[in-house]
């Protein structure tokens, strides 16, 4: 055995162990936007900023969902399909009474709470699907989830596609509800005004943060993912903890749809179509072990932030949409490549 | 029979899993304010009915009686409540976790916040300092469990087991990697259990352990129960007899290999993992049994699959037949004909739905490859039947899949996948772990044959009388250093217990 091609290769290896710490994480990001910044002043307005945290927000909320389950040894295909559900559901609750292609037409206007908690109740009915299936049947989640995703997308196409309307986009949707997605603290007369989509983002994160942190059930989620058999012959029941989180990533989902169909003023059937890919490897660019067990809110939010620059970065660079892509690909398969050295060095 | 005294009364359990009777007919009663012992083989079925007791299996027949009421457990969970409390043989911690968040998991202390419950941290942090300030341990709840070493865990595991303030602690091989000291340690902390009135219930292959600590002793043998006697009415000779059903002398077959010039020479091996093993320097001679021997995490596993190639060393030579060769990978070993049968038999070793025919050839398909690069079936079938015969694979054919056969007989699969490579060296870790106390004998006689047809062996072993009745020599090691090699005719169990526990303190 060549010993010092042995030594530098593990040498290597420890670099890269530090370099994928947390921290460095964040340092990542800030350094993409400083270089962004330096070639295109405009992308650090404020503005732009904001409207980066707006963008994200939706997104955080998914990834915050789909992050609790990767820590359980599980994944959610399902995530982006609920988000479209959980939009079309919402949005129909909320069109204007004078609209003309309303798709209840003799829907009175609802109090807002009502296409909110529509929405907050399908993600929760596919989360408790989802944990059902995991938990009880055994299904791996990849293939529970992916069950799931396709049933998710039928039922969504089939509440949007009535006769005589046909399956339409649907808008004119009341400005109360918009205003969830588009307003802000200014209009509370606020000194500073911060876009209320951002602040639920920033709330929700705090609320995952205890869940994983404080809690029984998050505690027994990083036992379970660290090592079911400890979970198991520890007394905890397995079955009660998996169809929680998967329970709470449906919430996540049901109100990250609501969100998405106020910020943008409408939804269709194919709204959120890939965002559990999107949410999945921002969690894991984050430092959530792909393995479970591991990983951290901050790590979410920063996967989540360092994946919205860049989409918004490189447009402003001017690099065209399918470069984009690639560029996209490669980050994920680095980190992950990163993520997994932790484990393979062991040996 | 049913004594009101007794806190457990294991009555007429039996437990089969697919091809095996792990459990027949097995009644046990244990005494409170006792150690009762269950001493027995690998094999034997100490773990089962353990396992049993514990909720995690649940019996065929049979039922288990606690402090006089009839229980029926289903998990984990049900036997905690009711006051049984395990320290398991496989370890279960949780690596990328506190020390803290592991002792208290499943029953997290919390308070109330608002209309939520929340962990309470500085609790946890108090109690398990309290817990092990109380057994004299000096562990930080607050540091990863990832960064302990073995014998750290196992005492966090035993103060585990003590928190649970249990009637029954059931200790299951409890000091396989604890040190002497560590050891006695341990003992006090039994003896007082002990005191309070709470039975513990001692798995251990450690004679010497048992006739120290235990008060009755239950001996099995190839799942059931041999009898349950004062431990002061017994010496280790009589254990093992026992234990074992036959005498000592017979245990090992003859050996009739004549170990000649040196094939093998690893020089300075040292691990890339610094935690591992160092400096590791030894020879292997033609049809010579080289014994492997020292406590778990010895890293003589380690040491032996990085001979193979399967882990990164830092520094070291190989030399074979006087030349120095270079292993990267399991290829290259193969290559070199040397081959490993790897500690895990089910994990690492079989291919449980392939069948035996395909476990046979998986290592050496390539030679197989007959015209337009399809498999020649029938030289296959051929070689597999020869396999087969000559090791005397008990298999109704051999498109049975491996996963129907015992443990024995898939060990000798794949000592025949292995045999088909043709190798020189053959290195076997632990071989004869998980196998009935009959087949054992069969695995000796093959071993001993492939010896006396000129393979070299080397051949770890966590059984001392195996590695005394099976070695010419036995190197022992001892956190991750060779200690020294005995000759095996001379080697005794206490000077490979001083070997081993070498460095320890």
């Amino acid at each position: 055995m060549s010993s010092s091609a042995a030594s530098t290769k593990k040498f290597d290896g420890q670099a890269i162990k530090n370099f994928a710490s947390s921290n460095a994480i964040l340092l990542v990001l800030i350094g993409i936007v400083l270089f962004i910044g330096i070639y295109r002043p405009n992308f650090l307005s404020i503005d732009n900023l904001v409207n980066i945290l707006r963008i994200s927000s939706v997104r955080a909320i998914i990834a915050l969902g789909v992050g609790g389950i990767l820590i359980a040894r599980g994944t959610d295909l399902s995530a982006g399909r609920t988000v479209g559900f959980a939009a079309v559901i919402s949005a129909s609750l909320a069109q204007r009474p004078d609209y003309a292609s309303k798709l209840f037409p003799d829907l009175p206007q609802l109090a807002i709470c009502w296409p909110i908690l529509a929405a907050l109740a399908v993600g929760l009915l596919v989360g408790l699907l989802n944990g059902s299936i995991v938990a009880f049947l055994n299904v791996p989640p990849f293939i529970a989830t992916l069950g799931t995703m396709v049933m998710v997308y039928g039922a969504e196409s089939l509440y949007v596609d009535r006769p005589p309307r046909g399956a339409q986009p649907l808008g004119g949707l009341t400005d109360e509800f918009t205003n969830i997605g588009t307003g802000g603290t200014g209009s509370w007369n606020w000194p500073v005004d911060i876009p209320f989509i951002i602040l639920i983002a920033a709330l929700l994160t705090f609320i995952i943060y205890i869940i994983l942190n404080k809690t029984r059930l998050g505690k027994n989620i990083y036992a379970y993912g660290g090592n079911p058999d400890a979970a198991v012959v520890s007394g905890v029941c397995v079955w009660k903890n998996l169809l929680l989180v998967y329970a709470i990533g449906g919430l996540c989902y049901g109100l990250a749809g609501a969100l998405l169909a106020s910020r943008t003023g409408g939804a269709t059937n194919n709204y959120g179509y890939g965002y559990e890919l999107d949410a999945i490897a921002a969690a894991v660019i984050g430092g959530v072990s792909v393995w479970g067990g591991v990983g951290r809110v901050s790590g979410m939010i920063i996967g989540v932030l360092i994946f919205e620059v860049m989409n918004n970065g490189l447009v402003v660079l001017g690099v065209s949409a399918y470069w984009q892509q690639i560029v996209k690909g490669i980050i994920i398969v680095v980190a992950v490549a990163i993520d997994i050295q932790k484990y393979v060095k062991k040996r | 029979m049913s004594d009101i005294g007794n806190v457990v009364e294991l009555r007429h359990i039996s437990k089969s899993f697919p091809g095996v009777k792990a459990l027949d007919d097995v009644s046990v009663n244990v005494r409170p304010g006792s150690v009762h012992a269950l001493m027995g083989e690998n094999g034997a079925g100490k773990s089962t009915l353990m396992k049993c007791l514990f909720g995690i299996y649940e019996p065929d027949e049979g039922e288990i009686m606690l402090a006089g009421k009839k229980v029926t457990f289903t998990g984990a969970r049900q036997a905690l409540d009711a006051g049984i409390s395990m320290i398991h043989q496989e370890l279960h911690p949780i690596p990328y976790r506190s020390v803290m968040d592991n002792i208290w998991l499943g029953r997290y202390p919390t308070r109330n916040f608002g209309l939520f419950k929340l962990v309470n941290s500085a609790k946890m942090y108090r109690d398990t300092k309290a817990l092990f300030d109380g057994l004299e341990m000096d562990v930080d709840p607050k540091i990863w469990v990832r960064t302990l070493s073995v014998s750290k865990i196992q005492s966090m595991e035993i103060a585990r087991s003590v928190s649970y303030n249990a009637k029954v602690i059931i200790m299951d091989e409890p000091t396989s990697s604890l040190t002497e000291n560590e050891v006695e340690h341990l003992f006090k902390i039994i003896r007082k259990l002990r005191d309070e009135g709470r039975a513990i219930i001692y798995i251990s292959h450690k004679m010497e352990e048992i006739l120290e600590i235990a008060d009755e002793v239950t001996i099995m043998r190839d799942g059931k129960v041999v009898g349950t006697y004062p431990s002061a009415e017994l010496t280790t000779d009589l254990i093992i007899k026992r234990m074992v059903g036959r005498d000592l002398t017979n245990r090992f077959p003859p050996r009739e290999n004549v170990p000649g010039e040196v094939i093998m020479r690893v020089e300075n091996f040292t691990s890339a993992n610094p935690q591992s093993f160092k400096d590791v320097s030894f020879e292997l001679r033609k049809g010579e049994i080289l014994g492997l021997g020292g406590l778990m995490g010895a890293q003589r596993t380690e040491l032996v699959e990085s001979i193979f190639g399967l882990r990164l060393v830092k520094s070291g030579k190989i030399w074979l037949n006087g030349q120095e060769v270079t292993i990267k990978n399991p290829i290259q070993a193969k290559a070199h004909k040397i081959a490993l049968l790897t500690e895990e038999r089910r994990t690492t070793g079989i291919f449980p739905i392939l069948s035996v025919a395909d476990n046979t050839l998986i290592a050496n398909i390539r030679s197989y490859i007959g015209r337009f690069l399809l498999l020649d079936r029938k030289r296959e079938a051929r070689d597999v039947q020869r396999s087969v015969d000559t090791l005397m694979v008990k298999t109704p054919s051999p498109s049975t899949l491996i996963q129907n056969l015992s443990g024995g007989n898939q060990q000798k699969v794949i000592v025949a996948r292995w045999l088909l490579t043709e190798p020189d060296i053959l290195i076997l870790d632990e071989p004869t772990r998980g196998i009935d106390v009959g087949a054992k004998y069969e695995i000796y006689s093959l071993i001993a044959d492939l010896a006396k047809r000129g393979k070299s062996i080397i051949m770890i072993s966590s059984e001392m009388p195996e590695l005394l009745g099976m070695s010419d020599r036995i190197m022992v090691m001892c956190e991750g250093r060779a200690t020294g090699i005995l000759d095996g005719k001379t080697a005794t169990q206490e000077k490979i217990m001083e070997l081993a526990t070498e460095f320890m303190s």
